[in-house]
């Protein structure tokens, strides 16, 4: 059948079994917007091309399935830069499709024109300058296999006009992807998986690092019997929570630059590590000279350009890690590390007495109490955070307690502020049956907070807890470790939130006390529609402990103890 | 360092060029020297990558081409037996009293006169590099007025390029593009 390439790359979206796209419309991508109305699309119109990008994004994390983000070329395209570099450096799954001038006028800096697959080059798998109507499909095949195989990324195909406006035949089994394309998952020897088998046989002090892979792979079950079968406690990366249930006896908690302290001792005086589906980043690494002295590694990675990056590691399993955990399950003797795992409970029990949830109620208002009474109002339903970046990013990590997958969504990798708003959109439109928090600083929340008109518009009900403490928190942490309290430029003011989101139509309220904390998430959870809570928190509250950056992992700064925090700190 | 010869089998397509190149740039390697021209595949073209190098840095560059979409097969030829030649085309300035010794030096080297004009003469080498730097190296002194090299260009001695296939399509005699490479080059061995 002979179609238009506006419509073929409809009729290829929705056999890739695309219903939702995020997007922006504009001159360039006209034609494509106007075929959109004759497919089973939902479109959720966004405020900002970035915002398009972040909701696929939290789409794609929520789900599993790709997310689709739509834009005009020129402007439309350099918006979504930021979103697609997230999306390529936490290995999420999406696709961007943007207009471009007419082929004719490419490299004539025609209005509105732009070289969007060079400037993203270096943040997509792959991207395509489709020019010609007979290859789109094509494009839009392998964009999805693309971005969906081995290490998921984004892919971007940049569709000039001329390409959205003229006829070809269309025939979707003549534009399967080119096997030169396809890039099979490896397969770990058999050798390497016993040399692992025999290394974590003999280990004493094993300790599991578990990473966003384990999500990508949908290897929780196997994790937690590896875990299980040799009583070895797991650490989590950031984007690694949930990937083990945090009431787990053998769950440790987050690892790295705020993890708490006994979770980055026990991977100093490991004399094992077993990384699934992570990379030794510097944030979870420290200074890479005396990280895990003692511990011989073994690396699980299904990305071969990872293995020996950061950390030498003795055997690499490069391959899926769902696969690779089943065959090296049978090899692995099952056992318990009771001496191993009582030295970890009593460094868990030096963190505890300095814990803030410990604390009294003072009067003052705690970031950690926040994310800690939300934790306790949704754990036993299906409830995804969506957080931003700073501070309260690391709460959410260290207060809320994720026993489920994907109920964490946050950009790690890049650490983009103004994630969270668009990124919960995202979510709550991939899993409308799910309650979705975005949990967001004052500072990343006005980045994006435009993206409230969207979910008021398209009805999305999101819950936002802002969480406010009048400072750009973690950089004026940063300044009050390392530059002397010298806060330049991270005092804050923004506008009053409540107002702000009643003018959005959004139900809203503050909260200026620890009392008031659970009636008013109750309140905004009853609400039927987005609703927002402006938490006036402690200005001047510090995420402990923290390894400062290139620090030793066990040099970290701990919390007070007894904690005296006061508003002066 | 030590230099690393990379064999790279690209897609003959636009911007091809600027994904290899740019991977480079952002990993933060030093690309030494780079050449591509056809391979014996149609479609398919052939880089010549040197960096330098540790091997866990030639590991991950070996991964981080393969992970690009438009490369079909990459080799490091570092890892064993090689033919490796650079072509270098030398202006030199040859005065009717050094003419003569130019041109026996040019000789010693298994050079060739491709260009004479009567204040300088065009030499032609095709050789290792190493051998190439020492032409130029005694030529110096004469007068090298302008010159353009190749970079290096490798591939491995023995017949295992002959068990794989870049890609599926249109059957090419890999054995007989070898051997016709290897005659091509038999002027300078």
């Amino acid at each position: 059948m002979t179609l238009t390439g506006a419509r073929i790359l409809w009729e290829s979206l929705v056999r890739e079994g695309v219903t939702e796209v995020f997007g922006y419309p504009g001159g360039a991508i006209l034609p494509a917007y106007d075929a959109m109305l004759e497919y089973p699309i939902r479109h959720t119109l966004v405020r900002h091309e970035q915002g398009a990008t972040h909701m696929a994004d939290g789409y794609a994390r929520a789900s599993g399935r790709v997310g689709v983000a739509i834009a005009t070329s020129g402007p439309g395209a350099t918006n979504m830069v930021t979103g697609i570099a997230t999306a390529m450096l936490d290995s999420s799954p999406i696709v961007c499709i943007t207009g471009q001038v007419g082929s004719r006028l490419i490299g004539t800096d025609a209005f509105q024109e732009i070289d969007i697959t060079g400037i993203t080059l270096p943040v997509t798998k792959h991207n395509y300058l489709v020019t010609r109507p007979d290859d789109v499909a094509a494009a839009v095949r392998e964009a999805f296999l693309i971005a969906t195989s081995g290490r998921p990324g984004p892919v971007l195909i940049d569709i000039t006009k001329d390409a959205q406006q003229g006829s070809c035949e269309f025939s979707w089994e003549a534009a399967s992807p080119d096997p030169r394309h396809r890039r099979d998952v490896p397969v770990p020897p058999e050798s390497d998986i016993s040399k692992a088998a025999a290394l974590i046989a003999t280990a004493r002090r094993p300790v599991i690092l578990a990473g966003h892979g384990v999500l990508v792979s949908g290897a929780e079950t196997e994790l937690r019997a590896l875990a299980e079968r040799t009583g070895t406690p797991v650490a989590a990366t950031l984007l690694g929570i949930g990937g083990f249930p945090a009431s787990h006896p053998l769950n440790l908690g987050m690892m790295g630059m705020h993890g708490e302290a006994w979770v980055n001792l026990a991977i100093q005086q490991a004399d094992l590590l077993i990384a699934c589906g992570m990379r030794f980043d510097d944030r979870v690494t420290g200074n890479l000279k005396t990280y895990a002295p003692h511990a011989r590694k073994i690396h699980i990675e299904i990305d071969p350009s990872e293995i020996n990056k950061n950390v030498t590691v003795d055997v690499a399993l490069v391959g899926d890690l769902r696969a690779v955990l089943e065959r090296l399950l049978p090899l692995v003797p099952s056992g318990t590390r009771a001496d191993w795992l009582r030295e970890i409970a009593t460094a868990r029990g030096d963190s505890a007495v300095r814990d803030i949830q410990s604390l009294p109620d003072d009067g003052h208002l705690y970031a950690a109490h926040v994310i800690n009474d939300l934790w306790r109002a949704t754990r036993d339903d299906d409830c995804i955070v969506v957080t931003d970046v700073g501070q309260h990013q690391m709460w959410e990590a260290q207060y809320y307690h994720h026993d489920r997958p994907r109920s964490l969504i946050t950009s790690g990798g890049l650490g983009t502020m103004g994630f969270a708003v668009p990124a919960a959109i995202g979510a709550k439109r991939a899993r409308p049956e799910a309650e979705v928090w975005a949990v967001v600083g004052d500072g990343g929340f006005q980045m994006t907070m435009c993206e409230l008109a969207t979910a008021v518009q398209e009805g999305i009900a999101i819950k936002v807890a802002v969480i406010n403490n009048g400072f750009l928190g973690m950089v004026r942490q940063w300044q009050q470790f390392f530059y002397e309290r010298r806060y330049a430029a991270t005092p804050l003011s923004g506008p009053d939130f409540v107002k702000l989101a009643e003018a959005f139509g959004i139900h809203a309220q503050a909260v200026c006390a620890r009392a008031d904390v659970d009636e008013a998430i109750g309140a905004a959870r009853r609400h039927d529609g987005p609703a927002l809570i402006d938490f006036r928190v402690e200005q001047e509250d510090t995420v402990y402990p923290m390894v400062p950056a290139g620090a030793d992992l066990h040099a970290m700064i701990r919390r007070p103890n007894p904690i005296v925090e006061t508003a002066s700190d | 360092m030590k230099h690393h010869t990379f064999a790279v089998y690209v897609e003959d397509q636009p911007g091809v060029l600027n994904r290899v190149s740019s991977l480079f740039r952002r990993r933060g390697f030093n690309i030494h020297s780079l050449s591509v021209g056809n391979s014996e595949s149609a479609g398919i073209s052939r880089m010549t990558i040197v960096v330098p190098t540790d091997p866990t840095g030639a590991a991950r560059i070996r991964a981080l081409l393969e992970k690009l979409i438009p490369v079909v097969r990459v080799e490091d030829l570092s890892e064993r037996p090689a033919v490796v030649r650079d072509l270098a085309l030398i202006r030199v300035a040859a005065s009717h009293e050094s003419r003569a010794a130019v041109m026996q030096l040019v000789q010693v080297f298994d050079g060739r006169i491709v260009d004479v004009a009567p204040a300088s003469l065009v030499v032609e080498i095709c050789a290792s590099e190493a051998k190439v730097d020492g032409l130029v190296e005694v030529l110096r002194p004469y007068g090298v007025l302008e010159m353009v090299r190749t970079g290096r260009v490798a591939m491995d001695r023995g017949s295992a390029a002959e068990t794989w296939q870049v890609a599926p399509g249109p059957s090419t005699s890999l054995g007989a593009g070898a051997a016709g490479a290897a005659d091509g080059l038999s002027c300078s061995v």
